[in-house]
């Protein structure tokens, strides 16, 4: 039994549960250990794990709205609530070195990713104990193979090419790129989709698509089928309708899976709903649909059945310390100063 | 003397030779057309797995190699036509140029953007501008035009193997085809010519014979060789004695060569074909303004217009040898 213990030392064990799965071999001859099918069980390890990542996400996203609406924070910043059962499944079946190019709403992949929350935290604030030293702020991070920038489209060429640089060192991690349905809008995708199928690129485009680009719904935003524009290039789509990280993650694992094994991209298209505003308080949509849609759709209210009470109080307490430690250091950190 | 397209077209084959991270991305650069313009004729026999011909995406081009340069390569767009940067704005301006800074120095993006710019071919207005204005003063990104003096070959090498990066390198495309030229020789004749720096050297060309120079010229890429002609006819025809002072790179302003002239002359005449309106010339001629109280200023530039497929038109839009040498008169008036 391998236990997570992801903040602290600042990793997460991300492949968890390939230990105990039978080993594949990729086209490249490295060994990863994985098995899709095996992703369904339930053990208590795993379910606790994914609740504890989920739950993290949700607090963080809490506590810095929070701190907002305290005044405590200046500048901006979009919470992942509603869609962290996405982050928990992408990142239990991830490679440890795999290369992540996020987006704005960056804070549940980051965290998901074995991201320090403090250090999350003080980049919040701008302080100089950041993740970048208070130059990027919420949605310019970067640790480790984990990058995000706030500008839709642009991102996924440049993961394009980190997917090719994988390619040419033959390296076995692959790229993955979060984009949302707004980022569909963007023609710079369309030109990275193309290119990563012409030239056979180790990357899995990732859409999360919640239903709104900001403000804007998606039935006035995106024609036609998701799936079908990747299709349309030749590359294989996977596509899962769920806030139930157990259904999303096999669909997560297969789409790794066949990137890591074909050498080939895949798309990744997970449906989910956003329960936050896009960014602090600018939602203009109606509360009671939101509220019906938290009431289904909550991922965490759908696999805490999944354990015990004494786990869930363990988590609870947990996830609570680790999110009071990092807002409370973080806040007596210092401001940077220009050099 | 070998052209400025030849050294370019050497400074790639030996960079790709002597470095296993160089790459070339761009449209139509296989052989045997070897690139609209050329430069990378015979790359892509001698070195198939490095050189990549692109679909027509110039966003995707430097948006791969951004992510290419993060990862440990050395990546080397060609964009086919200058007028097409702005297709790349975002991924020079809010990608490349950002990522150091704003990821706290963490990374280094050791990219080149080649783009050939530049009118007088009747190319019309969306083939034949000089956009690279646009580009100075990014933080993050350097700008860099070779010329017939500094080898072109040293620049492209030094911006691909010795730079972190990113860079737009500017080719205008009317100096593919000159020879570099020879101290002592030709146009250099009577000129005296001061290095300055040794990465991106910029250059004081002034005439031996004259111990007091009139006037000062600042100018970079294709321009100095209207800038050079217009200081050998202002020279014999009218004596009045010029200094040139030649940029390589334009980007970040390094314009303490430029200081140390106009001190002396107290008369600048910037050339440049981008527009006149805000351009490099603009900015330019503030700085020195700043350092040489009631300096002369004048700027020769192209007219605030998209430039015109007939000659007649184009030639009348920017800047002509005659209008050079008129407005370098005025500084003396």
């Amino acid at each position: 039994m391998i236990r997570t213990v992801w903040f602290g030392s600042g990793e997460f064990v991300r492949l968890l549960l390939c230990y105990i799965m039978p080993a594949v071999t990729n086209t490249q001859g490295i060994m990863y250990i994985c098995d899709c099918d095996g992703y369904n069980s339930n053990l208590m390890t795993q379910n606790y794990d994914l609740f504890r990542c989920m739950l993290l996400i949700r607090q963080f996203e809490e506590r810095a709205l929070a701190e907002f609406s305290a005044g405590k924070l200046f500048g901006t910043t979009h919470a992942y609530i509603g869609q962290e059962a996405d982050a928990a499944a992408i990142f239990s079946v991830a490679g440890p070195d795999d290369i992540v190019w996020s987006n704005h709403r960056c804070h549940g992949h980051f965290l998901a990713y074995g991201g320090d929350p403090y250090k999350l935290a003080a980049e919040l604030m701008g302080k100089a104990t950041g993740l970048v030293g208070g130059r990027g702020g919420s949605q310019h991070i970067h640790w480790r193979n984990f990058y995000s920038n706030g500008i839709q489209g642009g991102i996924v060429p440049v993961a394009t090419g980190m997917a090719l640089a994988q390619k040419v060192q033959k390296s076995a991690n692959i790229a993955m790129v979060f984009c949302g349905d707004g980022t569909l809008g963007e023609g710079t995708l369309y030109e990275s989709l193309n290119i990563a199928a012409l030239w056979h690129l180790p990357i899995l485009f990732i859409v999360e698509d919640n239903h709104y680009a900001q403000t804007t719904p998606i039935e006035k935003g995106v024609s036609g089928s998701i799936p079908a524009r990747f299709e349309a290039f030749g590359i294989k789509a996977f596509e899962q309708d769920s806030s139930d990280v157990l259904i999303l993650r096999p669909t997560a694992c297969e789409a790794f899976q066949y990137v890591r094994n074909h050498g080939q991209p895949a798309g990744l298209i997970l449906h989910t709903y956003r329960f936050a505003a896009h960014s602090k308080g600018d939602d203009p949509r109606d509360r009671e649909t939101i509220a019906k849609l938290r009431a289904e759709f909550d991922p965490l209210s759908i696999h805490a059945p999944r354990l015990s009470s004494a786990e869930l109080e363990q988590a609870e307490a947990e996830v609570a310390a680790v999110i009071d430690d990092a807002f409370q250091r973080a806040y007596a950190d210092p401001f940077p100063l220009l050099q | 003397m070998p052209t400025v397209l030849e050294r370019l077209n050497f400074a790639l084959q030996h960079v790709m030779e002597t470095d296993q991270r160089v790459y070339l991305l761009g449209e139509d650069i296989l052989d045997p057309y070897g690139g609209a313009f050329k430069v990378t004729r015979g790359l892509s026999t001698r070195f198939p797995e490095r050189v990549l011909t692109t679909p027509i995406s110039e966003s995707a081009i430097v948006g791969i190699c951004n992510g290419m340069a993060m990862r440990g390569l050395r990546p080397v767009a060609e964009i086919m036509f200058g007028d097409f940067v702005t297709l790349i704005a975002d991924q020079l301006i809010n990608h490349a140029a950002k990522f150091r800074w704003m990821y706290n120095d963490q990374v280094r993006v050791p990219l080149v953007v080649r783009a050939p710019m530049g009118g007088r071919r009747g190319y019309g207005p969306t083939h034949s501008q000089s956009l690279e204005k646009l580009f100075l003063g990014v933080p993050g990104l350097r700008v860099i035009a070779p010329n017939s003096l500094a080898d072109p070959a040293d620049l492209l090498e030094s911006a691909i193997l010795q730079d972190e990066g990113p860079i737009l390198f500017i080719e205008h495309k009317l100096l593919y085809t000159c020879p570099l030229l020879e101290a002592g020789k030709g146009d250099l004749a009577d000129l005296q010519i001061e290095k300055i720096g040794l990465q991106n050297p910029a250059y004081i060309l002034r005439f031996t014979a004259s111990a007091q120079a009139d006037l000062t010229i600042a100018a970079y890429g294709y321009n100095f060789e209207l800038a050079r002609a217009a200081a050998l006819k202002l020279a014999y025809e009218y004596e009045v004695f010029a200094e040139i002072v030649l940029f390589s790179q334009l980007s970040p302003f390094e314009l303490s060569p430029l200081f140390d002239s106009v001190r002396r002359t107290k008369r600048l005449l910037t050339v440049e074909e981008g527009t006149l309106t805000l351009g490099w010339g603009a900015e330019v001629a503030a700085q020195a303004a700043s350092v040489v109280p009631n300096l002369k200023i004048r700027r020769a530039a192209a007219l605030d217009l998209p430039i015109g497929n007939a000659k007649t038109l184009e030639d009348a839009i920017l800047p002509s040898l005659d209008k050079i040498i008129q407005l370098a008169l005025e500084t003396r008036a």
